[in-house]
C-alpha cells in the first residue's frame, strides 16, 4: 500500500482552485447584476423626486437597461463559445486547405489525399459501414426490446440491465469486450467468452480482432452493446405514451398483435424513432474511443474520427486531419437536415 | 364510445382480460414467453460486464489460464488486483489512485461551469427582450452539430500558442504546465457542454408559466433577482439532468482528454491511462479487468442512484426537442 498523498497536493490545490473560481466568476456576476441595477434604480428613484419637485415630466423608462442585463447573463457562454468552437471550427475549415504545418496554401490537396490513398478509403467506408449498421441493430434491438418488456414482471430491473452499458465509458466498454474476444493457442483453454464458444461448438479459436472485415463488424458489436439501451429507453417512453384510448379501441376491434405493432405502435412512436435514429448516428459517425481502445485503428479498422487524430495529433500533418475533421462535419449536416424538415412537418402536421 | 360497447368487450377493455379460458390462457401465456424472453436477454447484456467483473477478483495465473465462468467450480478470491492496479509501484501497474483523483478534479468544474453559464444564458434567451435574440438562439442551436473533431488543432493552438494577427500577438500563450493544465481541460470541456446545455436548459426556462415572470416583474424585481429566486429553484430538475449527463459524458471522456491533459500521471484522467495500459499491455487481464471496474465504478454508482432524473433528461433532451 504505497499512496502518497502529498503527490496528490497540487491537483487537489488546483480542484479548489477551480472551485473558489467558480464561486468568485458565478456569485460575482450575480451580485454584480444585483448590485448595478440597485444602485440605478436608486438613481432614477432621485431623479424621479427631483423630476416631481420641480414639476417637470418623469423621465421614460430605458429600454436600453434590458440589453445590458441580456449581455451580461450571456456574456460567459457566447465568449466561451467564440473562442472555443465557432472560431476553431472556422480556422480548422482553413487549416484543411493548407499543409501539414499550416504554413502553404495548398488548395484541395488534402482532400484529394483523402480519396487517393487506399487506407483513406478504407477508413471513409469503414465509416459508412458503422453509420448504416450501428443505428439500424441499436435501434431495431431497442424497439423489439421495449415492446417485449412493456408490462412485463420486472420491467424495471430488466430496463436497467440493458440500460446499464450508458453508464459505462467507451474505454470500459472496449476492454470488457476485448476481454469476450481474447484469444489463446488452440491448444490451451480459452479465457475468451467468444473463442469458448466456437470452441465448446467444435470449432478453432480465431484471433478475432486481427481480420478485417471481420473485426469492424465485432467492433459494431460494441456500440450496438452501448446505444441499444438508449434507444430502448426513448421508444419505451413513447410507447407508455401513446393514449390508452387508442390502444384499447384498436384492441375492441380485435386488432392481433402483429397488426398492433405495424398500425398502432409504430406510426405513434415514429417521431421518437427519428429522434433515436439521429442521435446514434451522429455519435457513431464521431465513435473514436472504441476503435483506438480495441485496435488502435491497426487491422484495417480505422475510422474517420480515429485516422484524424492520429494525423492532426501523432503525425502532425494538421491539414489532413483538419480536412477529415470537415468531412466529419458535413457528412453530419445531412441527417440534421432530415431530422430538422421531419420536426417541421410534425408541426404542421 | 363507451356507451355503444356491448358488455363483454367492455370487460375485456377493463383490464385487457380475455373471458373465454382460452384467450386467458394464450394471454397468459405469451406474458410469460415474454417475461422470460426479456430477462433472458437482460441477462445475456450482463454477462459480458460480469465476466469482467468477476475475472477482477480471480488470481493472475487463473485468471490468464482459465476462463472466468471456470470460477463457479473453483471459486478463488483475491484482492490483489485492486491493490496492484491502484496502488502498485512498478512501471507495469496501473498507479490508478491517481489518476482517478484526476478524474475527480477534472470533472467537478467541467460539470459546473457549463452549467451556471448556460443557465444563465437560458434565461436571458427566453425571458429577457433584447434584439437578435431568436437570431442568437438559432446560433447556438445550430453549433451543436459541430464535431469537437473541428474544434481540436485550433484550440489547442490558442492554449499552447496564443493568438496573433498580423504580427500583433492578441492573447499571449497560456503556456500550462504541469497541474496547471487542468485548466484547459476545464476551459474545452465547457466550451464543448454548452450548445446542448444551453439548448435543453432554454427547453424547461421558457416553458415556466409567464404570468409568473410578468408578476415578479410588476413587483419590481430584477432580471438577476428573478433568475436567482424564482428560475433556479424551479429547474432545478433539468439542472440535475443535465449535470448527471455532463457527469457521465466527462467522467467517461477519452479524446478531449488526451488531447488537453496529455498523457502524463499528473493531469491525465482514469479513461486516458486505462487506453494507454490496454494497447501497451493488453494482455495484463488481472490490471485491465480490475482497472476497467475502476473506472466505471463511479458512474455506475451515479447512474443506478439517479437513473431518474438521467432518463427524464434524456427524454427532454431527444423527444421534445
Amino acid at each position: 500500500m504505497e499512496f502518497d498523498v502529498v503527490e496528490q497536493q497540487g491537483k487537489l490545490l488546483m480542484l479548489l482552485y477551480g472551485l473558489v473560481a467558480f464561486v468568485v466568476v458565478v456569485g460575482g456576476m450575480l451580485v454584480l447584476l444585483d448590485v448595478v441595477p440597485a444602485w440605478f434604480a436608486r438613481r432614477r428613484e432621485a431623479r424621479l423626486v427631483a423630476a416631481s419637485a420641480s414639476g417637470a415630466p418623469p423621465p421614460g423608462r430605458y429600454p436600453q437597461r434590458e440589453g445590458i442585463f441580456a449581455l451580461f447573463f450571456l456574456l460567459p457562454a457566447v465568449l466561451m463559445l467564440l473562442i472555443g468552437l465557432v472560431v476553431p471550427a472556422i480556422r480548422t475549415t482553413l487549416l484543411s486547405f493548407m499543409d501539414g504545418d499550416s504554413q502553404n496554401f495548398v488548395g484541395l490537396r488534402n482532400y484529394g489525399w483523402m480519396f487517393s490513398e487506399d487506407s483513406i478509403v478504407r477508413v471513409l467506408t469503414n465509416t459508412l459501414t458503422w453509420v448504416i449498421l450501428v443505428p439500424l441493430v441499436a435501434t431495431t434491438i431497442g424497439l423489439l426490446y421495449a415492446v417485449m418488456v412493456d408490462r412485463v414482471r420486472f420491467e424495471a430491473l430488466a430496463k436497467s440491465l440493458i440500460f446499464m452499458p450508458m453508464a459505462i465509458s467507451f474505454v470500459g466498454a472496449s476492454i470488457i469486450w476485448r476481454f469476450v474476444y481474447a484469444y489463446r493457442g488452440a491448444e490451451q483453454e480459452q479465457i475468451g467468452l467468444l473463442n469458448q464458444m466456437v470452441v465448446a461448438l467444435g470449432g478453432e479459436p480465431r484471433q478475432w480482432l486481427q481480420d478485417p472485415p471481420l473485426n469492424t463488424l465485432l467492433l459494431i458489436v460494441i456500440m450496438v452493446w452501448i446505444q441499444a439501451g438508449f434507444a430502448m429507453v426513448v421508444l419505451s417512453a413513447a410507447i407508455k405514451a401513446i393514449p390508452a384510448d387508442i390502444v384499447e379501441a384498436a384492441r375492441l376491434d380485435g386488432v392481433t398483435p402483429w397488426q398492433m405493432f405495424w398500425q398502432i405502435t409504430l406510426p405513434s412512436i415514429k417521431p421518437a424513432m427519428i429522434v433515436v435514429v439521429v442521435t446514434i448516428s451522429i455519435a457513431t459517425l464521431k465513435v473514436f474511443d472504441i476503435v483506438r481502445t480495441t485496435t488502435n485503428g491497426n487491422y484495417d479498422t480505422s475510422v474517420v474520427a480515429n485516422e484524424m487524430y492520429n494525423q492532426a495529433f501523432r503525425y502532425g500533418e494538421n491539414g489532413q486531419g483538419s480536412a477529415l475533421a470537415v468531412v466529419l462535419f458535413v457528412l453530419v449536416i445531412p441527417i440534421v437536415i432530415y431530422q430538422i424538415r421531419n420536426l417541421r412537418q410534425q408541426r404542421e402536421g | 364510445m363507451t356507451t355503444t360497447t356491448p358488455p363483454l368487450a367492455t370487460g375485456a377493455a377493463r383490464g385487457g382480460t380475455p373471458t373465454t379460458t382460452a384467450g386467458r390462457v394464450r394471454k397468459r401465456l405469451t406474458s410469460r414467453t415474454a417475461t422470460v424472453a426479456s430477462i433472458v436477454i437482460a441477462v445475456v447484456w450482463t454477462i459480458p460486464t460480469f465476466g469482467l467483473f468477476v475475472s477482477s477478483f480471480r488470481p493472475e495465473e487463473q485468471l490468464k489460464t482459465t476462463g472466468w465462468w471456470t470460477f463457479f467450480r473453483d471459486p478463488q478470491f483475491t484482492l490483489e488486483n485492486y491493490q496492484q492496479v491502484l496502488f502498485g509501484r512498478g512501471a507495469s501497474s496501473g498507479q490508478l489512485a491517481g489518476y482517478f483523483i484526476n478524474s475527480l478534479v477534472i470533472t467537478l468544474p467541467s460539470v459546473l461551469f457549463p452549467l451556471a453559464f448556460a443557465a444563465m444564458a437560458a434565461y436571458a434567451l427566453a425571458w429577457i427582450n433584447f434584439r437578435g435574440r431568436d437570431w442568437l438562439y438559432i446560433g447556438i442551436f445550430a453549433l451543436q452539430i459541430v464535431p469537437l473533431q473541428m474544434a481540436l488543432v485550433p484550440l489547442l493552438s490558442f492554449f499552447s500558442r496564443g493568438v496573433s494577427l498580423g504580427g500583433v500577438t492578441l492573447m499571449p500563450p497560456w503556456d500550462l504546465a504541469g497541474e496547471e493544465r487542468f485548466i484547459q481541460v476545464w476551459f474545452a470541456h465547457t466550451c464543448f457542454a454548452l450548445p446542448l446545455a444551453v439548448f435543453l436548459l432554454h427547453n424547461f426556462v421558457s416553458q415556466l408559466p409567464k404570468d409568473l415572470m410578468e408578476a415578479a416583474r410588476v413587483d419590481g424585481a430584477t432580471h438577476p433577482k428573478i433568475f436567482r429566486s424564482i428560475v433556479l429553484p424551479l429547474i432545478t430538475p433539468a439542472l440535475a439532468a443535465f449535470g448527471i449527463f455532463q457527469f457521465l459524458w466527462v467522467w467517461n471522456d477519452l479524446l478531449v482528454a488526451l488531447i488537453f491533459a496529455g498523457g502524463g500521471s499528473e493531469v491525465a484522467p482514469l479513461t486516458v491511462r486505462l487506453a494507454e495500459m490496454a494497447g501497451t499491455r493488453g494482455n495484463e487481464w488481472q490490471r485491465l479487468t480490475a482497472g476497467a471496474f475502476v473506472s466505471i465504478v463511479v458512474p455506475l454508482i451515479v447512474f443506478l442512484s439517479l437513473q431518474r432524473y438521467f432518463v427524464r433528461g434524456l427524454l427532454a433532451g431527444s423527444v421534445k426537442g
